[in-house]
């Protein structure tokens, strides 16, 4: 494609070739991840365990530079685990806030929907306002703020699954999957690469993130697209298959994340292919499938793309 | 089918048992009329292609399907002699229409299998037009409207495929009521081939052996149906006149020959007025309360004053008639007419010609010999039945002395023949008597059941007086209907004999409901359709006139809507326009664009099926996105780019031809 990609663009290219070393045939993935992060939202990994979700949250964190902490989410797990509890000095004769795990960059939220509602919805609020409130203080949290949430499907015994809400604060949700035999015999040959994760050297540094992110929020949205946007929000509402349709607010998501995907792609302008392209990611957890109680599947969002004309 | 298309339009495995559903609900009412190894191969060929459904096997080699094809046409010619007309066609449409359930490849195969199905449903009209038929139509459209959209939409759940092609249903209702008001009625049947016209329909016949009657008593079938302006006159009045028999010749009753002038009718008792629904018969008859003051100015009065319309009723007609129930009618002596009812052929009935002389010679007076009659049948063993015996050749001679059993067209012959034979003029009529209220639409309901025999005789002084000898024999049957005349044990008419409350009732709702459909819906014909249309202060004249009206209104209609809705389409920016010939130049090339599909996707389609296409074609998206969806331009930037496009659009079009 022609364009000007800025110079920042190159060492984002190499943060996807990094990482695509470690998470080996999931270059889609990590380029919906990666585009996520740009258009500052949040990502929820939806898989079973041991699909390398821990992996990707760790190698992202490393890459881009990023303070990361890891909170494993248990059925125990208080809120004051993740914002941080007030202790009593005695020397000091006072009580000093202990920051909890929550006071990072990049956090990745193990298994959430192990975890009660109520703590849940700490970290949850947490992501939305950007700052903690703890015993009538406000704190806010460091910038960038990212969260990786993982989960494992909601069928499983012992899940507290979010309520819609509360996904709705998660930009995209993505699914690895089983990798490919390809990926899947180097993976067996070489080993994990999860210790990797951890000691790979940082392409950019943290502070460099928001000019990418401004970056990115500036790809050109032509009134055509925007067009485009409103008829696949208008047919999510209209499409006899989905119970409820999409929410402005999920509209304006849509569109951050197609301008980050678009910008990702060396391209100046947001195009039909970028929508398409994260659409599934962003809908995917939105849209309730008309019968039964679970979520929109895959092929129904791929059959709504394929219907909705292009304007 | 070439390759590339297969692609796009092959058929969903999962829509089959749509199909099935709904060429199933198609033609099972088929069965009711098809030959039966037709039916049955019907049958065969949908479970086989269920099987392969379920087992997801492969269809029939060609060569099958051909031989099937071969064997069906063959069996139709022998059933019917030929692979034309009406019913072969239909057999023929059947036959084919379950084939191609074994031969569907693609979704363009399936879409032709529901449109047949379709064309298949109107032909159920040829046999049957009545509610319950109209309702299961309703859903086997239904199940082929579901079928349709599954064909076109993706997998949804069938309740919501059901639920959807019902609302689609009920959208479609306005317009079908404003077409079932509107559109022009043609005078006489659409489909009224001639060889429909003589199929026997059961009913009154001009042709009366003892029996013939006792066999129509046994239908429950509706003949027609009376709404009196006034009152339902007393049952005693209620004898329904059809054809006349003068002629008798030793064994059966015909009518005379047409002709013998004007009855001459004088009434006595004011006009009843009242409005017949007659069920197709097939004849000419039509059926008025004795004696008819006036009728419809398609029927005449003939000289036995029975009414004969110009035309046999081939569908069901709506008739306004009013009679007297107390008449004189040709007082003054016809000789003619008096001669043709003394006639008897000789040397028939020999004992009863013998007893009916024997009363001319002893009583002097015609009417007590009329007197003698009746007190005879009401004397001797008489007895009313159904089921009367076989009799030989002296038919008459054997009921009067020997068997003594009869129904009413045995009292009504004999009674006419034994006059005959004591010198008063006598004649058999048919028709019907009586009748049975429905208490749910106040409509007086005539049976086939409600036929009956009975005579009249010429009286000097008081001219033709109708004498019912089954009146004499089983008054009940005149005073209360055939059921309570009728010894115990005997066999009945179906829905005569169903004599619970609640029965009855259900069929007196159903019958309404069934009049309510055939006076409203099926009744609504083009004469209807003026009243109405003159009732809303429209002239549509002639029915021609009427379709041209209606045609030029349309169309003016659908011109207007068609200018309103270009208005209405936003502009097509010359960008998209460009774009959508570059699409057409693809779809050529058998690469069609999805309404969704993006682009670049399409690009790589295009790159993966015509390899020396792509260089082009990429040019052309390249040049199309940067303009359509990059960051505003210039005037002249944007008119560089429009040229630019085009250049590209024009290079693809170059292109396809190598």
């Amino acid at each position: 494609m022609p364009g000007n990609p800025a110079p920042s663009i190159a060492s984002l290219n190499t943060v996807l070739a990094r990482a695509s070393e470690v998470i080996l045939g999931k270059e889609r993935e990590l380029r919906l991840a990666l585009s996520c992060l740009l258009a500052g939202g949040h990502l929820l990994l939806e898989d079973l365990p041991g699909m390398g979700k821990t992996t990707l949250a760790q190698t992202l964190a490393s890459l881009l530079g990023l303070d990361y902490a890891r909170i494993q989410f248990t059925s125990d797990l208080l809120p004051a685990d993740i914002t941080g509890v007030s202790i009593f000095e005695r020397e000091h004769g006072e009580f000093r806030f202990v920051p909890g795990p929550v006071f990072t960059q990049l956090l990745l939220a193990d298994e959430i929907n192990r975890a009660t509602p109520k703590t849940q919805s700490a970290l949850l609020e947490a992501m939305e306002e950007g700052q903690v409130t703890s015993e009538g203080m406000t704190r806010p949290l460091p910038r960038p703020f990212f969260v990786i949430a993982t989960q494992n499907p909601s069928h499983q015994i012992g899940t507290f699954p979010l309520p819609e809400s509360q996904l709705d604060r998660f930009l995209m949700r993505l699914s690895l999957g089983y990798p490919d035999p390809a990926a899947e015999r180097a993976l067996l040959a070489a080993g994990s690469r999860r210790a990797g994760a951890r000691a790979l050297p940082a392409v950019l540094h943290a502070t460099d993130l928001p000019a990418l992110q401004e970056a990115a929020a500036a790809t050109h949205a032509a009134a055509p697209l925007i067009e485009y946007v409103q008829a696949l929000l208008a047919a999510t509402r209209h499409h006899p298959a989905f119970m409820h349709g999409l929410s402005p607010r999920a509209g304006l998501a849509l569109l951050a994340a197609a301008r980050a995907w678009a910008w990702l792609a060396g391209r100046e302008m947001v195009i039909p292919d970028d929508i398409q392209a994260v659409f599934p990611a962003l809908a995917g957890h939105r849209l309730r499938s008309a019968q039964g109680s679970g979520f929109a599947s895959q092929e129904e969002l791929a059959a709504l793309l394929r219907t909705v004309p292009i304007p | 089918m070439k390759k590339g298309r297969a692609t796009d339009t092959v058929l969903e495995h999962a829509a089959l048992p749509w199909l099935q559903a709904a060429v199933l609900a198609c033609l099972l009412p088929h069965a009711l009329h098809l030959p039966l190894w037709l039916s049955l191969g019907v049958a065969s060929t949908l479970a086989w292609s269920l099987n392969l459904a379920l087992r997801q096997g492969s269809l029939p080699p060609r060569w099958l399907l051909l031989l099937a094809v071969l064997a069906a046409c063959g069996g139709i010619v022998l059933e019917y002699r030929s692979l034309f007309g009406r019913e072969p066609g239909v057999a023929m449409l059947v036959a084919m229409a379950t084939l191609k359930l074994l031969e569907l490849r693609s979704r363009r195969d399936a879409l032709l299998l529901l449109i047949l199905a379709c064309f298949l449903l109107l032909t159920h009209f040829f046999h049957s037009q009545n509610l319950p038929t109209a309702l299961w139509l309703l859903f086997a459209v239904w199940l082929i409207v579901a079928a349709m959209l599954r064909l076109q939409t993706s997998a949804l759940p069938p309740r919501a495929m059901l639920h959807t092609a019902a609302r689609l249903g009920m959208q479609a209702m306005p317009l079908t009521l404003v077409l079932f008001l509107l559109f022009p009625r043609i005078s006489g049947p659409l489909w009224g081939l001639p060889h429909d016209a003589q199929r026997a329909r059961s009913g009154l016949s001009e042709h009366v052996a003892p029996g013939s009657i006792a066999d129509l008593a046994l239908s429950g079938d509706i003949a027609f149906r009376v709404r009196f302006a006034a009152g339902v006159p007393a049952r005693n009045f209620l004898y329904w006149r059809g054809p006349v028999l003068e002629h008798f010749d030793g064994s059966a009753w015909t009518p005379a020959r047409p002709g013998g002038g004007k009855p001459r009718l004088e009434t006595t008792a004011p006009a009843i007025a009242y409005e017949t629904t007659l069920e197709p018969s097939r004849q000419r008859w039509l059926l008025a309360l004795d004696a008819p003051t006036s009728w419809p100015a398609t029927a005449r009065l003939d000289a036995g004053l029975s009414l004969v319309a110009r035309e046999p009723l081939h569908e069901r007609q709506r008739l306004s008639f009013s009679s007297s129930l107390d008449y004189r009618y040709n007082r003054d002596p016809n000789p003619g007419e008096l001669q043709r009812n003394l006639r008897l052929p000789p040397g028939s009935n020999p004992r009863s010609q013998a007893l009916g002389r024997q009363w001319r010679d002893e009583i002097a007076d015609p009417q007590a010999r009329v007197e003698r009659a009746l007190k005879l049948f009401t004397q001797a063993p008489f007895a009313y039945t159904l089921q009367p015996p076989l009799l030989g050749p002296q038919a008459i001679d054997e009921f009067l002395f020997e068997q003594q059993r009869g129904f009413c067209e045995h009292y009504a012959a004999a009674f006419a023949l034994l006059m005959r034979a004591a010198g008063v003029p006598a004649r058999v009529v048919t028709g019907y008597q009586g009748g049975e209220l429905n208490a749910v639409d106040g409509y007086l309901v005539i049976r086939q059941s409600d036929a009956h025999a009975w005579s009249e005789v010429w009286l000097a002084g008081q001219g033709w007086r109708r004498v019912d000898p089954t009146a004499a024999v089983a008054p009940e049957r005149i005073e209360l209907g055939l059921v309570a005349a009728l010894p115990a044990g005997e066999p009945l008419p179906l829905l005569a004999a169903m004599r619970a409350g609640w029965l009855l009732e259900l069929r007196d709702r159903w019958d309404a409901l069934n009049n309510a459909w055939n006076q409203r819906v099926l009744g609504f014909n083009a004469e209807r359709q003026r009243e109405w249309l003159a009732g809303l202060g429209l002239n549509p004249g002639d029915w021609r006139r009427w379709a041209l009206f209606l045609g030029a209104g349309t169309s003016g209609l659908l011109a207007l809507l068609a200018l309103w809705l270009l208005q209405q389409r936003p502009r097509r920016d010359p960008w998209r326009k460009e774009w959508d010939k570059a699409l057409r130049i693809l779809a050529r090339r058998e690469v069609n664009c999805a309404p969704g599909e993006a682009p670049l996707q399409l690009l790589a389609r295009v790159e993966s099926r015509i390899p020396n296409l792509a260089p082009d074609f990429a040019r052309v998206v390249n040049t199309y996105l940067r303009a359509r969806y990059g960051p505003a331009a210039g005037e002249v930037e944007r008119q560089v780019a429009l040229r630019e496009l085009r250049a590209a659009v024009a290079q693809l079009d170059k292109g396809r031809w190598f």
